[in-house]
């Protein structure tokens, strides 16, 4: 579907240059924008995940987590980063040294590609995609490459079976993944993830897809478990289990290579979240968004269009517009971060599975029990669809 | 294996087991440690591992050697105590207390009734902590990193209240020969009956956290099943051998201190493995026994704190400490198992062989049995289970 608008960084850049700069150099401008924002936020997301992670995982073991660096510590992820960013950088000697660099750029581009069709607010996403569901999909699991390869370059038997781990585990959970996501999006009938946000406006804002259908909640704890999985965290987190593999996949790793693989996991477990959020738990839409579109018109976009008495338009910044994307687009957030919470607090609680488990559940159970459910899900929609005509 | 396998049958077995260890084509050797996380000190098991599955594995030892039984040879009685605390570290009072025994026995000094009931309180207290950091650590082995946590916050109260009464957190040299080496301070008592009821408290967190986990039983119910004839043959002593379902326990079967009247009195039991998850002697069972024991523990320091009587602390002793000549073995019930004193003296000032049978050691010959056939997994979760302590298998 199209918004009317288009990109929102074109828009903006649009808006901001003036109307001489031809058009080849304002569509790669957007672009680099785009791209530039991305970055920058899954570093602060990665760095806020992370404080987030030590501050709950503190809480959890009744101790209080970085307490010394800012006001509770929130300066901590930072000075690690710094940290990280002035480390030796070692490629152990044996490594495949190529294949040793290539790996965490390859894990973190993964995610990052995924990351455009992360939906801020109905008018503000780095790009509009149809297909936003499935591109997440694809391109999410091109950091399992990165991460295989990381550990058959690193020349470490302990990479290496963690490598292999994390190969056999994002193919049994990525099955279960897929159908899951199938209910809510036959509920939707759409793979783009701010129609799908938008399709769950009614209702007073609560007209949830994990409502409409006695199918999507099963659908949304398969998917929360195989997430789980596919982001390598506990109890799924066997791909770097600590105790049993040192630091499985990276443990050769030091430095910004390293923390890529770290950025890699927490964008991950965002993106997951925001999956969940906006396929199952009404994207960005709540009571609250409900209400500013009661007095702001069906679809209040944050730029207005102003023809001029010349002929020449102007573009200028709607106020209420921006307050409603705004509201948007920490409704999301919100959401998504109470997933990556439920994660954190989820992995500071249970134990780890042991390998052959992990097949079990994925195979086993979590797989017919998609089925399950997109077939109860599926014929739901049938009957639901077969009664409105 | 039978029951009459020796350490000569042991040794056999060893090396039918290197020739089965052969490295095969897909097989790939692994070192978990010196530096593993799992290792619990310095310690290297090296695994044979076809993929996942352990194909054979061989614990290497050594690398915390530091001499303790020769130093024993070549100091005072009473100088050798503080190294006493140093192998098993987790167990110090423990550790004094069996030397100090060892030594007395030579000596025949009686030693005063409040200095048995503190130092059966010091002792049983350090059981709960070195009991404490077991399950702990053991949690962060399948993985769950905040049972930890919980444990240290009780143990941390366990190590003051010992800073308390001796200065010391971790290597206390407390328990002395002839007694001990002062008197509680003003108001111990009453805190560790106030560290008992929180303790008691808090156990019930451990079992609803942990040890009733689905994921934590599906982990070590079943895996690492050491069967009673198995356990028998090896030596193997303390929690480990009751898991397995032998019902054998120094505190109680060769009574030393005043155990056998805190028994007789009904303050404790003897928590014996039952496969109750999985199969009798499973890693299940072991931690099982060792939060039950926690509890009995407990239930000893109540009996002590309730009998407890005034006088002095330190028996009739010399000016200067003259053992008689002679030897003497004393083997008392760590947290892990018998730990045993063995010491010859000649009358002079101090001992001309000193020996230490320690529990880790011959709790650890195990893994070799145990670890074939197991998960990369499985084989963490079994050593975990085992609870050694390096600085004691080495000494």
């Amino acid at each position: 579907m199209s918004t009317g608008e288009g990109n929102a960084f074109l828009d903006l850049l649009n808006a901001v240059l003036p109307a001489s700069v031809p058009s080849w150099i304002v569509v790669p401008s957007a672009a680099v924008l785009a791209i530039a924002v991305c970055v920058a936020l899954i570093s602060v997301n990665t760095m806020f995940s992370v404080w987030l992670e030590r501050k709950v995982a503190g809480h959890i073991q009744c101790r209080y987590g970085p307490m010394y660096t800012g006001w509770h510590g929130w300066l901590q992820s930072l000075a690690d980063a710094v940290k990280l960013l002035v480390k030796e950088d070692i490629v152990p000697r044996g490594a495949d040294r190529i294949l040793f660099v290539l790996a965490p750029a390859l894990a973190l581009a993964g995610i990052l590609g995924a990351m455009a069709a992360y939906p801020f607010a109905p008018h503000v996403f780095f790009a509009d995609i149809d297909l936003g569901l499935f591109l997440i999909l694809a391109l999410s699991s091109v950091t399992t490459i990165g991460i295989v390869m990381a550990g058959w370059a690193s020349n470490s038997k302990w990479s290496l079976l963690g490598a292999m781990r994390e190969a056999a585990q994002v193919i049994a959970y990525e099955v279960p993944l897929g159908l899951a996501l199938l209910v809510p999006v036959m509920i939707g009938g759409t793979l783009n993830l701010i129609e799908a946000s938008r399709l769950q406006s009614d209702w007073f804002g609560m007209g949830w897809f994990v409502f409409k259908n006695p199918f999507a909640l099963p659908a949304l704890a398969l998917f929360f478990t195989a997430a789980l999985a596919e982001t390598k965290r506990a109890p799924f987190d066997l791909p770097e289990a600590e105790s049993e593999l040192v630091a499985g996949f990276h443990t050769e790793y030091s430095g910004i290579r390293w923390s890529f693989f770290f950025m890699e996991e927490y964008t991950g477990m965002f993106l997951m979240s925001a999956i969940a959020a906006v396929f199952f738990l009404g994207g960005f839409e709540s009571p609250l968004t409900w209400g500013l579109r009661q007095s702001l018109g069906e679809d209040p976009g944050f730029l207005n269009h102003v023809v001029r008495a010349d002929g020449s338009t102007q573009t200028l910044i709607a106020i209420g517009g921006f307050v409603f994307q705004l509201v948007c687009a920490l409704t999301l957030i919100v959401k998504t971060m109470l997933g990556v919470f439920l994660m954190m607090w989820l992995r500071w609680t249970l134990p780890r599975l042991r390998v052959d488990q992990v097949m079990t559940m994925g195979y086993k159970y979590l797989t017919p029990l998609a089925l399950l459910c997109v077939l109860g899900g599926g014929l739901w929609e049938w009957a639901r669809a077969g009664w409105g005509s | 294996m039978s029951n009459e396998a020796s350490i000569h049958g042991a040794g056999e077995h060893a090396a039918q087991r290197e020739f089965e260890l052969e490295v095969r084509a897909q097989d790939m050797e692994v070192n978990f440690g010196p530096q593993h996380p799992a290792t619990h000190g310095v310690m290297r098991v090296l695994v044979r591992s076809d993929g996942e599955v352990v194909t054979g594995a061989q614990a290497h030892l050594g690398y915390l050697h530091r001499c303790a039984e020769k130093i024993g040879e070549n100091v005072e009685w009473l100088m050798y105590l503080p190294y006493t605390d140093r192998y098993d570290y987790l167990s110090a009072m423990n550790n004094n207390l069996g030397y100090s025994m060892a030594v007395e026995s030579l000596m025949g000094i009686r030693i005063p009734r409040r200095a048995e009931l503190l130092r059966v309180i010091c002792v049983e207290l350090n059981r709960v902590g070195s009991h404490l950091i077991a399950f702990g650590t053991y949690g962060m082995d399948v993985g769950a990193m905040t049972p930890f946590f919980h444990c240290f916050r009780e143990r941390e109260w366990m190590m003051a209240l010992f800073e308390k009464i001796c200065g010391a957190r971790l290597t206390y040299s407390y328990i002395r020969i002839g007694g001990l080496f002062n008197d509680a301070p003003p108001g111990w008592l009453e805190e560790v009956a106030r560290f008992c009821d929180v303790f008691e408290e808090r156990w019930v967190e451990y079992e609803q956290l942990l040890l009733s986990s689905h994921i934590f039983i599906q982990r070590t119910a079943g895996v690492g099943v050491l069967s009673r004839e198995m356990a028998l043959a090896f030596g193997v002593t303390g929690p480990m051998l009751r898991a397995s379902g032998v019902d054998w326990d120094l505190r109680r079967d060769m009574p030393y201190s005043i155990y056998a009247e805190i028994f007789a009195a009904g303050a404790f039991k003897v928590p014996l493995g039952s496969g109750a998850k999985g199969k009798l002697g499973d890693c299940w069972d072991r931690t099982w026994v060792r939060v039950m024991e926690m509890r009995e523990s407990i239930g000893i320091v109540r009996w002590c704190l309730a009998h407890m009587v005034e006088g002095p602390v330190v028996g009739d002793l010399p000016k200067v400490l003259r053992v008689p000549a002679g030897e003497s073995y004393v083997a008392i019930e760590n947290p892990r198992g018998e730990l045993g004193h063995y010491v010859v003296s000649d009358g002079g000032r101090g001992s001309i062989r000193t020996r230490v049978r320690g529990p880790s050691f011959s709790n650890l010959a195990v893994i070799e049995e145990l670890l074939p056939g197991a998960l990369v997994g499985d084989a963490i979760a079994i050593i975990g289970s085992i609870d050694i302590v390096v600085g004691e298998t080495d000494r």
